[in-house]
């Protein structure tokens, strides 16, 4: 195991965050802190409460994760994308490095920055709305799982990738049309019988429903078909990254 | 620029080769190399090269010959067709990370972290090729590649030879034992040229084997001990500088007239001699290694027919005529 590749990509990446802290940090704080201002103060007092959690405190799980996997994804596919369009990359091909280590460092710095930027969006929420937490645990840990799956699905995207278009396509047509509709701002109890079972295709409905179970014990479906889920999430990502390497796709010719 | 003390780098490969000598393991070793791009472009053609350790090797050949695909392939950017290449002995995919910790890499496109400072990114591929931190190396190599007074600096501010230093930099800090530059001095003007030439002999000094790609003959006749050129993807040939120069390079006569002339004169006309378009001069072609030359009976016989000159002039063909000629014969 090359430990100090890996301590070097992890670095690297993490300082490429503190050099563009505003894009990496604060810009997603500032536009999640506006989401608590209009849904959670201004409309949000004259929504009746949900599963007697006031309609506020209900959105932060949703919006945590919102930023959550939009950061994940465009962190992980940003990191490894660049040294493409660049030509760096050359330098990790012909490194001892494995795949495996590759992986681990950069999704690893992915994660570790997405879950910094999720800690920092919860203390936000928590000066706008009044807030609990019942099952920390549980919340680290999806928090995490969350961070790791939705990190390497973004290095997924970052190595197909091959102009800067597609790197936007993916967050923006899939991901937050699936966040938005995956109940970040209600419960999909709410909906029609129909929508409702199209919803459970939503992968992120499973997310969203285990977070907020960590903070209310309340969910659309149960908190293990959540862990499940994401977890099967994860398992094909790695097994799409594992055949990307093997195979060089996009990596090499 | 201070290169002497590269030679001091903290590994024993000198003494390593003088025990290896003959018997060991070239320091690369390719055999039956294909390569084949996915758009079904053939880019080498059972590629058979071996290297030794610590010696320097130009890879010569016209743009698209195949030079840094085979560069690429020997570092990992390529994955081969068919075909084995051993790094000191280690195969490049079953023992990748043997291998390619012995291997630096400076590949000839200027791609670099610019936003990141000279430090930083050197310090990064030691890290990156699993050596333990140590800034006095890195400090070493940015001070003899004079680096050292912008260590700080970002890459992007740096000037285009500073750019390649810093890729030179990169390569060297995880002390490799094999070198490649792939066309080191493209776009490099005279002096920083001529500096790099000096840092290369200096890593040969201190045991490192060089595999270099260059389209300037020159640089390949200064700089190495064996020269392989590489037409079409396939190796034409492979040989010692000194011998290539003797085998293939033709000596010339050149005779300085007296008198300008309109045509080679009849009685000369088994020399096949040239006439330059001012007519001032006679150019006559022979081999060196030759019994006889024919330069004796030439000068009798430009004697008998009256043509006298002022001056006489030899000149060896340079290794970039042999190398045309090469090329044109095989296509």
């Amino acid at each position: 195991m090359n430990l100090h590749a890996i301590r070097a990509i992890y670095l690297f990446e993490m300082h490429r965050t503190w050099r563009t802290i505003m894009q990496s940090i604060i810009s997603p704080v500032i536009s999640t802190s506006l989401y608590f201002v209009v849904f959670g103060s201004a409309i949000g007092g004259r929504i009746p409460e949900i599963n007697g959690v006031s309609y506020g405190a209900f959105i932060v799980p949703g919006l945590v994760m919102l930023s959550l996997l939009t950061q994940s994804i465009s962190n992980a596919s940003f990191g490894i994308y660049f040294p493409k369009f660049t030509g760096t990359i050359y330098e990790l091909l012909s490194a001892p490095v494995s795949y495996f280590e590759i992986v681990v460092a950069y999704v690893g710095a992915a994660a570790s920055k997405s879950i910094i930027l999720g800690v920092i969006i919860l203390a936000t929420a928590a000066l706008f709305v009044p807030m609990r937490i019942e099952h920390p645990f549980v919340m680290v840990l999806f928090l995490v799982l969350t961070a790791v799956t939705f990190s390497l699905f973004g290095f997924i995207i970052g190595i197909w990738a091959d102009g800067f278009e597609k790197l936007q396509l993916v967050p923006l047509m899939i991901v937050t049309p699936l966040t938005f509709l995956g109940g970040s701002f209600y419960s999909i109890d709410m909906l029609p019988p129909f929508w409702r079972t199209v919803t459970l295709f939503n992968p992120v409905v499973y997310l969203i429903s285990g977070f907020r179970w960590s903070f209310y014990s309340v969910s659309d479906v149960h908190i293990g078909t959540s862990l499940g889920m994401t977890a099967v999430f994860l398992v094909v990502c790695i097994l799409i990254v594992r055949w990307m390497f093997k195979t060089g796709y996009r990596l090499k010719s | 620029m201070m290169v002497g003390s590269l030679i001091s780098f903290p590994r024993d490969v000198t003494t390593e080769n003088s025990v290896r000598t003959g018997l060991m393991s070239s320091a690369i070793s390719v055999s039956n190399l294909h390569k084949t791009y996915d758009s079904g472009f053939e880019a080498l053609k059972n590629i058979n090269l071996d290297i030794h350790h610590g010696e320097i090797f130009a890879l010569l050949g016209p743009n698209g010959a195949g030079k840094t695909t085979l560069i690429s392939t020997i570092c990992g950017i390529v994955n081969p067709t068919s075909g084995t290449i051993l790094a000191d002995g280690h195969d490049i995919q079953k023992e990748y990370r043997a291998a390619r910790t012995k291997i630096g890499l400076v590949p000839q496109e200027l791609t670099t972290d610019a936003f990141e400072t000279v430090w930083n990114t050197v310090s990064f591929s030691r890290g990156l090729f699993g050596k333990s931190s140590n800034p006095a190396h890195i400090e070493k190599i940015l001070k003899e590649l004079s680096l050292w007074d912008k260590k700080d600096n970002k890459i992007i501010t740096l000037s285009g030879g500073m750019k390649r230093r810093v890729m030179i930099a990169k390569a060297l800090s995880h002390e490799p034992e094999i070198l490649f530059l792939d066309e080191p001095t493209a776009g490099v003007d005279v002096e920083l040229r001529r500096d790099m030439w000096n840092v290369v002999r200096a890593l040969r000094e201190s045991g490192v084997t060089i595999i270099l790609t260059t389209h300037y003959i020159e640089e390949a006749e200064q700089m190495a001990d064996r020269i392989g050129v590489i037409n079409k993807g396939e190796i034409i040939l492979v040989e010692e500088k000194s011998e290539l120069m003797r085998s293939l390079g033709k000596k010339q006569l050149r005779l300085q007239l007296q008198e300008e002339r309109k045509a080679v004169p009849e009685a000369l006309a088994k020399y096949g001699l040239e006439l330059t378009p001012t007519g001032c001069e006679l150019i006559y072609s022979y081999d060196a290694h030759k019994d006889k030359t024919g330069i004796a009976s030439l000068l009798k016989d430009l004697d008998k027919a009256g043509i006298g000159f002022n001056d006489i002039q030899t000149k060896q063909s340079s290794l970039e005529e042999i190398f045309v000629n090469l090329v044109r014969e095989r296509k």
